[in-house]
């Protein structure tokens, strides 16, 4: 059965890793995980099967490696072509939501590690940038129940990971990121998505996502990382 | 002229609008050219990508499509009749889309090698380099890295390569003596007319890199 043959190696504290997780649910799929101890101790069978970036997560299908969860979830989609669908049908609308996951990573993800990993009048400016990234993302979800439509889809999988950081940061820091001001129906959605059973019932807890943010941030701030 | 066809808003030296060049001529697809000014954007590239204002946008049916490798897809998608720039297989396609992305990666390494100096230009070009080795395990003995057919990530990197001398030039190194498989498939790329009529040679490259450097201050 193919379903026996997937394997998918990741961590539980990667948000990254969970996208791929919740692609997997969502078509039913079975798979046996592998717990990487990242980044100082990564297994030689995740080195051999991701040489090129080293990275979880990474699924193996009948045998065969894929690495980046956004190409990952895309494969599922593309192979498990029963059930659940995750990408758009349409050909502008999945390059919209393609472009869309793309701005969450490179701008959003980096603006949010920006804002945690700087302070005094620099923070403030990246605070001032992470702001106005959260309320040009919001155009993509607009008044729609979830990014996917009446139910999520591949961009929900994508910006859920911020839903779930966003908040955690933003008590440690001290700050606002995602509000009523700059982006209210961004702020509902974050509701919304973390209380979907299947995403509610797999994030890792808060509290222990809450102390090993707090631990890096001052990791890095004493030089270590 | 086509007035219901597809626009691209682009920048003649900017690999990410060849990349769609290439994809449109490879396609056999005619479309209207919009040469931007870069220093000088126009009102039609600020409306059509208000998130980045950057080229390559496509225009078609009157919807804006923003960033190269998605520009690169929704043309495969929509023009599905015409030959395939994409693998049918779904692994392959994964596989070429991991390594088109990590083209991305090396285009950003070579801003980084005309930009800096000193150790961080050593740092760039070691990156470089490994980059470029990744990428040649990658095609093997292959004609193209879509096999006997030039697709996907063949045109993501392709434009790249007329950077080569700039690369070279800047930081002090030939390419061809990390990455020999490299240059050669660059070569037989070049003998593709798509390819061959969407870049530039690589002297006017970096002329304009040198002018680049100068208007911005990195020299």
């Amino acid at each position: 059965m193919a379903e026996k043959e997937v394997k998918l190696f990741g961590n539980w504290a990667s948000t990254y890793t969970l996208r791929v997780e919740w692609a997997l649910k969502l078509k039913g799929i079975e798979y046996e995980y592998v717990n990487e101890d990242i980044p100082f101790n990564k297994s030689e069978e995740l080195l051999r099967l991701n040489p090129v970036t080293k990275k979880i997560p990474v699924l193996v299908h009948n045998g065969k490696p894929l690495a980046e969860s956004l190409v990952i979830i895309e494969y599922i989609d593309d192979t498990w072509t029963k059930g659940y669908s995750i990408m758009p049908k349409d050909p502008y609308d999945r390059a919209q939501a393609r472009f869309w996951a793309k701005f969450a990573d490179d701008k959003c993800m980096s603006a949010m590690y920006s804002v945690s990993t700087s302070s005094g009048e620099a923070q403030q400016k990246m605070l001032q940038e992470a702001r106005e990234a959260f309320q040009i993302l919001e155009q993509a979800l607009g008044s729609k129940k979830f990014f996917g439509g009446d139910q999520i889809g591949y961009l929900d999988l994508a910006i859920t990971l911020l839903a779930f950081w966003i908040p955690i940061l933003e008590e440690i820091v001290s700050v606002s990121m995602v509000d009523n001001e700059n982006a209210p129906l961004l702020k509902e959605w974050f509701t919304r998505i973390l209380d979907v059973d299947m995403i509610k019932t797999s994030l890792p807890p808060r509290d222990k996502m809450y102390e090993l943010s707090k631990q890096r941030r001052e990791q890095f701030f004493s030089g270590q990382i | 002229m086509c007035s219901n066809g597809p626009v691209l808003l682009d920048f003649w030296e900017s690999p990410y609008g060849q990349r769609v060049r290439i994809a449109l001529a490879e396609k056999g697809l005619e479309y209207e050219y919009k040469e931007e000014d870069l220093f000088n954007k126009s009102d039609l590239l600020r409306k059509s990508n208000p998130v980045y204002k950057k080229v390559p946008v496509l225009i078609h049916d009157g919807k804006t499509i923003c960033e190269s490798l998605i520009i690169m897809e929704y043309i495969d998608e929509v023009w599905s009749d015409k030959v395939k720039i994409l693998p049918s297989d779904p692994y392959q396609r994964a596989q070429a889309r991991f390594w088109a992305d990590f083209s991305n990666k090396v285009c950003e390494c070579g801003q980084r090698l005309w930009q800096l100096k000193g150790e961080g230009q050593e740092a760039a070009k070691k990156e470089m380099i490994e980059k470029l080795r990744l990428f040649e395990a990658e095609l093997g003995d292959k004609e193209y890295f879509g096999g006997d057919n030039f697709g996907f990530v063949d045109i993501a990197l392709v434009p790249l390569t007329s950077c080569f001398y700039t690369y070279e030039t800047c930081a002090n190194f030939k390419i061809e003596e990390a990455a020999p498989k490299i240059v050669a498939w660059a070569k037989r790329c070049m003998e593709r007319e798509s390819v061959a009529k969407s870049l530039y040679e690589p002297s006017k490259v970096y002329d304009f890199v040198c002018f680049l450097k100068k208007h911005f201050g990195f020299e």
